[in-house]
This record gives C-alpha cells, structure tokens and sequence, in this order.
C-alpha cells in the first residue's frame, strides 16, 4: 500500500512546482500518473525515488515514511526507470546485477547473480547479456533498466515513460510484464505515462495532474472527455472498443 | 540438448570474468617484467645475471651496493607513484564524469607542486645537498612539505569541484578551467622561484621536473600505506562507481550517497597526488593515460578498472623512467618531460573524440 499525503515540492525560491498531492495505491496495482507538458509528473517520481526532497508531506509505503529513509533504505524500497539514465560501458548483466547494489555488503553473492539471470531472462535479454549497455537500441536499454529495477526487489516500481522507445509490440510485452509482476510479488508500479490508450488498457488506478495539483484520482472514469479537454486542452471521445475504453481525440 | 537459459548466462558470465582476471594477471607479469627491466638499464653495465645474482645475496659488492641503494628505491618509488597517479585518475574520470580528467590536467599536481614549492622556499622544509645528481633538494621536513602540497591540492579540488557543479559545466569546460588554474599555480610556483636564493632555486627547479630518485625509504614506504588505504577505499566503491556510470541520478536511486562519494573520493585523490608530487614532482599524465589504455580491455568496469589502471600506471613509469636513462646516457632527462611526450597526443585525442568516453 503506497499512500501520499499532502505532498508539496519548490525548488528554492522558485515556484511551487507541486501543491499537496494526495492519493493512495493498493498494493499490487498499477497506477498511472497523467496530465499535460509540466504539469509535474517527473517531478512527483522524483520526489518518491529520493531525487528530490518534498518541502511538505509524507510518501508512506506500507506505514513508512520514504523521506525520512536512508538512501539505501529507500532503494530497497523503491525503483526507478528512468528516461534519462545515461548508456554506460558496462556489461548488461553487470547493469542489471548493479540493481542489488542496495543490499550489497563486499560483494554481490550467488543469490545476487541468480537474482539478476533470472530478470535477463524475464526481459529476454540473456542473448545480448554480455554486450556492452552502450551498444544497444534505446528500447533495450529500457529492459534492461527495468530488469535492474525488478532485480531491486522493490514494494513500489516507478516508471518514468517505460514505453517511450519501445515499438508496438515491446510497448505492450513491457507493460503485461509489469503488470503481471506487480501481481505476482505485491509490488506498486507508478507509472509516467503519455500514451492514454496504453494507460488505459494496463492500469487500473489514475492520477491526473494538472497545474501541479490532483485534478482527478480513481479507477478508469477519471479519464473523461471533459477531464481531457481540461487538463489537454483538446476534445476527444471516450470510446470501448473490446471492453477496453480507448480515447479517440476529435480533430480540430 | 536444451541448456537453461539463465544457467548458460551464468556460465557465459563466469567465462567472461575470467578473461577480465586474464588481463588482471598480464599485467601483473608486465609489472614484474619492468621491474627487472628497470633494474638492469642504465649507465653502470652491470649484466642481467649479475642483477640476478646480486638480488639472491650473490655478486659484487659494488653491483649489491647499485641494486639495493639506487635501483630499488627508484623502481619502487616508480611503482607506488604510477599506481597512485593512474589510479587517482581512474577516480577522478569517474566521479567527475569526465573522460579528460586526472591529477595533472586539472591541476591538482601544479597546486599540489606549489604547495611544496611554498614550503620547501618558505618553511624551510629542505635544504641543498651536495651530493646526487644535479644537486636535487633533500627534503628535511617531509610533513611539512606533504602538507602544504595536500593544502595546494585540495583548494584546487575544490576549484574543480566547485565549477563542476555550478553552472553544469561540460567536460571540455572542466578542463579548460584545470588548464587556467594549473597556469596559475605554475605563476605562483615561478614567483615563489622569484624570491628565493639562488641555491633554492636552483633546487626547486631541478624538483619540479620531476624525478624518481630523490624518494628515501621512509618516503617511500608512506606512499606505498597511503596507496594500499586509498585502493582499499576505492576499490570498497567499486560498484558505486559502476552506478555512476548510468549517471548521478541512477546512481542515487540505487542508494549511492552521491555528494559524500564524489568530496571523499577527490579528496583522498588530492591527498595522495600531494604525497606523490611532494616525493618525486609533477609527473604529467600517468592519470590521464592508464585508464584510457585499459579500457579497451576491460570497459568502464571498476571491478578491473581500478586494479588494471594501477598496474598499468606501474609499468608506465618504469618505462618512462627507464626511457629517461637509456635516451642519452650517462644523462637522466627528467621523468615528467617523457610522460608529457606520451600524454599529449593522448590528451588531444580525447580531446577531439569530443569529449566522448570511449
């Protein structure tokens, strides 16, 4: 159970950038995190992976409160995929065994290794585990940070825009996988997300954000046509196509 | 027959570990090779077996005299300082993300050098000696001059460390910033020269060269402590700086304390570059160079980075050292004017690579 409680964040002598954002997540579901261009989304993941630190709030997982943890308590807790890790001259395996890095002592154990093989092999990536990170395609370079991220054995996954050089089909492999992982081992998956079809067909808890504050939290009505003309700027059609609500933006 | 995926990773895995190991061991062998190499060039003739012969006991008084009294000390002060500077620049390119980066480009060695210069003019931490070579400088007070030198050092970290982080200045910037504040400390470093006597003079010049055999054992011996205490922390690191790779903020979101990683890490950089500079003078780009050839072989993997860079360090300075003595014998060219040969092409390679890690 991830609970957020009155969540504020400015940089210093800047504006409020997010203004008491409250919302709460059962655990084993997968929340999507929407709203427009700097509407504060980043910023919110930032603010639960210890990147930055909230001005006011609490990040409560399971009753612990995530500001207040160590930064190797809060990687046991919490793991980030991120849109701007930089590709690095490691191998793959070694990237993803690095998601053990928060429970290292000397050095990383059979456990550890066993650990990450199992992830290559979840994502697939056990043919190209000896190749450099730097000499994949950006799409694999998402697996491989999102098998680093499983590897942390976190309670709360966030995915910032896990899709985003993803094609088609790794779009919807990576997204049945976090979903199904966020199952099968009790873990939260926030998600950054563009794509609102996408959103809706693999997440089951929304946030909208816009302006900084919640404008909408709650299962799949959140995403409206007027929820996204006011927080878009746009008019579009809410549409089931399969039992799946798909969004079909009217053209201008 | 159908393997187990995950079972032949591991496999694959262990295999490919050992070629790192492999290239761990030949540079062990390199080492010990150009320690012997080291031991037999220069200008007294005394053949490889009498070496031999001498280091087991055996041998002439005068060959046994040569070994242990002026080739030993100078091949470990070679060793221990290739090792300190090749490994501090590991460190450096690491936590300052900054494949240009080392002692002797940011100008830590030259803060370092001025410091020592300081203390050696005003303090009084050394005197001239008439024997030796060229007349070098004793340091009377190796304390005193290590301390200023760390002093010297450390402000100029905190130079770098400081444009590092304000303003997001690039790796080129960085750079560019070592080379304004390494000319300073060579401005202050001549003023310093300026006021002193002749004698002083004369002595500070000569060390700021850079030479291997002015290191006594008590010398010697700190550096080889210092260096074993700072690899050890390094080495403790070594997955944090592989998590620094994916940049900082992936770094801190698998529970690295960047900030205090990168202020211990350039510290402990500059005290033992001080310690370095304060026994032998500024030797350029050992730091720079040693990484950069090593990654070819083992990428940017400080498991073996750390290890292979130093050992690679090691065998740089033998060599340079032997090069100084062989070029133009009975002659001993000062060791920083071979490195420096070495090192500027590499640095301008690197350079026009864009900056990029290789």
């Amino acid at each position: 159970m991830m609970e957020v409680q009155d969540l504020s964040f400015s940089y210093r002598c800047g504006r409020e950038i997010l203004r008491d954002i409250s919302f709460s997540a059962p655990t084993g579901s997968c929340l999507a995190v929407l709203g427009n261009n700097g509407a504060g989304k980043s910023t919110l993941l930032k603010c639960f992976s210890h990147l930055l630190r909230p001005r006011s709030g609490r990040v409560l997982v399971d009753g612990e409160d995530l500001v207040a943890m160590s930064f190797a308590q809060a990687a046991r807790t919490v793991a980030l995929v991120s849109q701007s890790a930089q590709p690095s001259r490691l191998t793959v395996y070694d990237a993803v065994l690095l998601g053990r890095r928060p429970y290292l002592k000397w050095d990383f154990t059979a456990a550890d290794r066993s650990l990450a093989e199992e992830a290559l092999s979840a994502l697939g990536l056990e043919e190209m585990a000896l190749r450099y990170v730097d000499q994949l395609s950006g799409g694999e370079q998402q697996k491989v940070q999102l098998a680093r991220a499983l590897v942390q054995q976190p309670r709360v996954l966030l995915l910032d825009e896990p899709t985003s050089s993803l094609d088609l089909r790794g779009q919807y492999e990576v997204l049945s996988l976090v979903k199904r992982l966020c199952r099968e081992r009790d873990i939260t998956a926030v998600v950054v997300i563009h794509d609102l079809n996408l959103a809706l067909r693999f997440c089951d808890r929304f946030l909208l954000l816009h302006g900084g504050t919640v404008y909408a939290h709650g299962d799949a009505s959140v995403v409206s046509p007027r929820a996204i003309r006011e927080v878009y700027g746009m008019e579009a059609a809410v549409r089931q196509v399969d039992g799946v609500p798909m969004v079909v933006p009217a053209l201008a | 027959m159908e393997v187990p995926h995950s079972a032949g990773t591991g496999v694959a895995y262990r295999r490919y570990l050992r070629r790192k190991w492999l290239v761990l061991a030949v540079l062990a062998v390199l080492l010990a090779a150009s320690c012997i190499a080291s031991a037999y060039a220069g200008s007294s003739g005394i053949s490889p077996l009498e070496i031999l012969r001498s280091l087991f006991g055996g041998g002439t008084e005068q060959s046994r005299t040569i070994l242990w009294n002026v080739r030993t000390p100078r091949i470990a002060t070679g060793v221990g300082v290739g090792f300190a500077l090749a490994m501090t620049g590991c460190v450096m390119q690491s936590v300052l993300r900054n494949p240009l980066a080392s002692a002797s480009t940011l100008g830590v060695s030259q803060g370092a050098s001025f410091g020592a210069a300081a203390a050696i003019v005003f303090l009084g931490a050394g005197v001239q000696t008439a024997s030796g070579s060229g007349g070098a400088v004793s340091v009377t007070d190796p304390g005193l001059v290590t301390l200023c030198a760390f002093l010297g050092g450390v402000a100029t970290t905190a130079v770098i460390l400081l444009l590092s982080r304000i303003g997001g200045a690039s790796p080129s910037t960085i750079v560019l910033s070592g080379v304004a504040v390494s000319s300073l400390f060579t401005g202050a470093t001549a003023l310093v020269q300026y006021f002193a006597d002749d004698v002083t003079v004369s002595s500070v010049v000569y060390w700021t060269f850079g030479s291997l055999g002015r290191a006594g054992w008590d010398q010697i011996g700190l550096i080889f402590f210092l260096c074993l205490g700072a690899f050890l922390y390094f080495f403790l690191n070594r997955w944090n700086y592989n998590a620094l790779e994916s940049g900082s903020a992936a770094a801190k979101s698998l529970g690295v304390h960047v900030d205090a990683l990168t202020l211990v890490s350039l510290v402990v950089c500059a005290l033992v570059t001080a310690v370095s500079v304060a026994f032998v003078g500024c030797i350029n780009f050992i730091g720079l160079l040693s990484p950069h050839m090593v990654r070819r072989f083992v990428g940017n993997d400080y498991r073996f980075l750390l290890p292979c860079s130093a050992l690679a360090g090691a065998v740089l300075m033998l060599w340079a050292d032997i090069a100084s003595r062989v070029v133009i014998p009975p002659t001993v060219l000062p060791i920083g004017a071979i490195t420096s040969f070495l090192g500027a092409p590499v640095f301008l390679y690197i350079l026009f690579q864009g900056g990029r890690r290789p």
